[in-house]
């Protein structure tokens, strides 16, 4: 399968300081392909470089365009659904405002779509007239996946998605990933800390240390790594 | 009786002249909810575009045309700034935006001051001063707060119902979001200093058939605004509004009632006090989180 997006010795800087070091990852066309790493190895920092949000260099290839001289806004509007650290909910904002500024940049087709998202995620079609901020964690990280599902990307990213929520709530959030991949052939790029449950989910994974890439292949590979299952799976 | 009906009189003049207060400091919130940023020119801003309105109606324009013009000038003029002047500091500490915005009154001062002089000028009102409703207020007070509220309305619906408006209020709340939305942000602060800039040019062209026009028209009443937009919450555009009528009612009754006009302009700053001591975030304004 062709790949969506390549990352080209990919470097990226805070500042003066370079956080990482010429990285190199693939995401296959309709696959899933995780970030594993520590806390600070340079993760974020790689969707972040991505998408134009911090000083980069190297090569960006996405869907046949270069995107590493392209703003944040272009690279959203090309089709790349980034669901930031932190979810980046629009908190003073409606539930249906947040997917009315998902949908911004195809305003015709916003209102079946949000219709769309209402079906994936019944919760906030009870909430749609509720401000963002009075979500629950859960209820927010499905409305911030929803916001960028709603721009119809071709390449979703998800930056720990599974952050401080509960496993019951990480499970649900995860199959409907799971379901829109499959229904919409949605390549996913994920940076998660639950190693085993992204491993199961992904098809290829790399682990980054320090800003560099230490171990990559098809997730199975690295989930049978004994190194990587003691450092990262605990077991 | 005759007490009630001049108490009653004053809160009406209060009312015009706080709709007047109450659009600058709209203009104020609306900057400062974009872009943590107090526009200290928004007054001189706005006493230029009453020049400018001047100008057209002296060549001979009818008023509401030559104040139509005067909007769009204002909103390009807006914008220009945005872009040349303010742009450049975004990411400066804040001192160095408010020695630009400074910089700015002290430039739209002078060259108002040059190209017009300092002399005092006789400014047309497009509202008739007849006294209505038993005295109560004058036709000219009435039309100033009507059209006030029109424009407020607007505006509010702007923000509410379009996407654009949306696409703004995401953009001044969470500009990293509004990008990875395909929202271009710079380009919504652009518009939002345009739109401020319009809603000034109608609060100088409404003030000017009172204050009369000069160069330092507005200075008083950016003072009145900003009590207002403090009084209300900085970050509250309704906050403003409110705290706008609510200081216009005060220095009116205040002045009649309580001390010399001449020392209104005190009952403005004492209240700025008031509010920064005792209620930092105004009556509907929220506490800020800053980003890190």
């Amino acid at each position: 399968m062709a790949p969506i997006l390549e990352l080209r010795s990919l470097r990226a800087f805070y500042g003066q300081s370079e956080v990482v070091h010429g990285i190199d990852v693939t995401v296959e066309e309709g696959g899933m392909t995780v970030l594993l790493g520590a806390n600070g190895a340079g993760k974020t920092t790689t969707l972040r470089a991505l998408c134009g949000m911090v000083r980069r260099d190297g090569e960006i290839l996405f869907a046949g365009e270069a995107l590493h001289r392209r703003s944040t806004e272009e690279i959203a509007s090309l089709g790349v659904g980034h669901v930031p650290e932190g979810r980046g909910t629009f908190v003073g904002l409606t539930v249906e405002e947040n997917l009315r500024l998902g949908g911004y940049t195809k305003p015709g087709r916003a209102p079946e779509a949000i219709e769309r998202m209402y079906g994936y995620f019944p919760i906030l079609a009870q909430r749609r007239r509720q401000q963002a901020g009075a979500l629950s964690g859960g209820e927010q990280q499905m409305l911030a996946i929803a916001r960028a599902l709603m721009m119809a990307p071709r390449l979703l990213v998800l930056d720990e998605p599974s952050f401080g929520l509960a496993p019951r709530v990480v499970e649900s959030i995860f199959s409907i990933v799971e379901r829109i991949r499959r229904d919409k052939h949605v390549s996913v790029l994920l940076v998660e800390q639950n190693a085993s449950l992204a491993l199961e989910l992904a098809d290829h994974a790399y682990l980054i240390e320090t800003g560099y890439v230490v171990a990559s292949g098809s997730a199975k590979s690295l989930a049978d790594d004994p190194q990587i299952r003691r450092s990262y799976l605990g077991y | 009786m005759h007490l009630m009906h001049q108490f009653l009189q004053q809160i009406f003049s209060g009312l015009a002249a706080g709709s007047i207060y109450a659009s600058l400091a709209l203009a104020l919130v609306m900057i400062y909810r974009a872009t943590d940023l107090v526009n200290f020119a928004q007054g001189e801003m706005a006493m230029f575009s009453t020049y400018i309105a001047w100008t057209l109606v002296n060549a001979g324009l009818p008023f509401w045309l030559a104040f139509f013009i005067t909007l769009v000038v204002s909103f390009l003029g807006g914008m220009i700034i945005e872009r040349v002047l303010i742009r450049p500091v975004e990411n400066a500490p804040v001192l160095a935006a408010v020695v630009v915005t400074i910089g700015l009154l002290l430039i739209f001062n002078s060259v108002a001051g040059w190209i017009y002089s300092y002399t005092v000028q006789d400014f047309p009102s497009p509202f008739p001063d007849r006294p209505v409703f038993g005295a109560l207020m004058t036709t000219r007070d009435l039309g100033v707060i009507g059209f006030t509220l029109v424009m407020l309305v607007l505006l509010f619906a702007f923000f509410r119902y379009t996407p654009i408006g949306l696409a703004m209020r995401a953009a001044a709340q969470n500009p990293a979001s509004a990008r990875l939305c395909g929202i271009r942000v710079g380009r919504m602060l652009a518009i939002g200093w345009g739109l401020a800039a319009m809603i000034g040019a109608t609060a100088g062209v409404m003030v000017a058939p009172v204050l009369f026009l000069d160069p330092n028209m507005m200075g008083g009443v950016l003072i009145y605004a900003f009590a207002g937009a403090l009084l209300g919450g900085i970050t509250s555009p309704i906050g403003a509004v409110v705290g706008g009528l609510i200081v216009g009612i005060t220095e009116n009754l205040v002045g009649t009632y309580l001390i010399a006009s001449q020392l209104k302009l005190t009952v403005a700053f004492a209240l700025i006090i008031l509010v920064l001591v005792f209620r930092p975030n105004g009556l509907f304004g929220t506490a800020i989180v800053r980003r890190v």
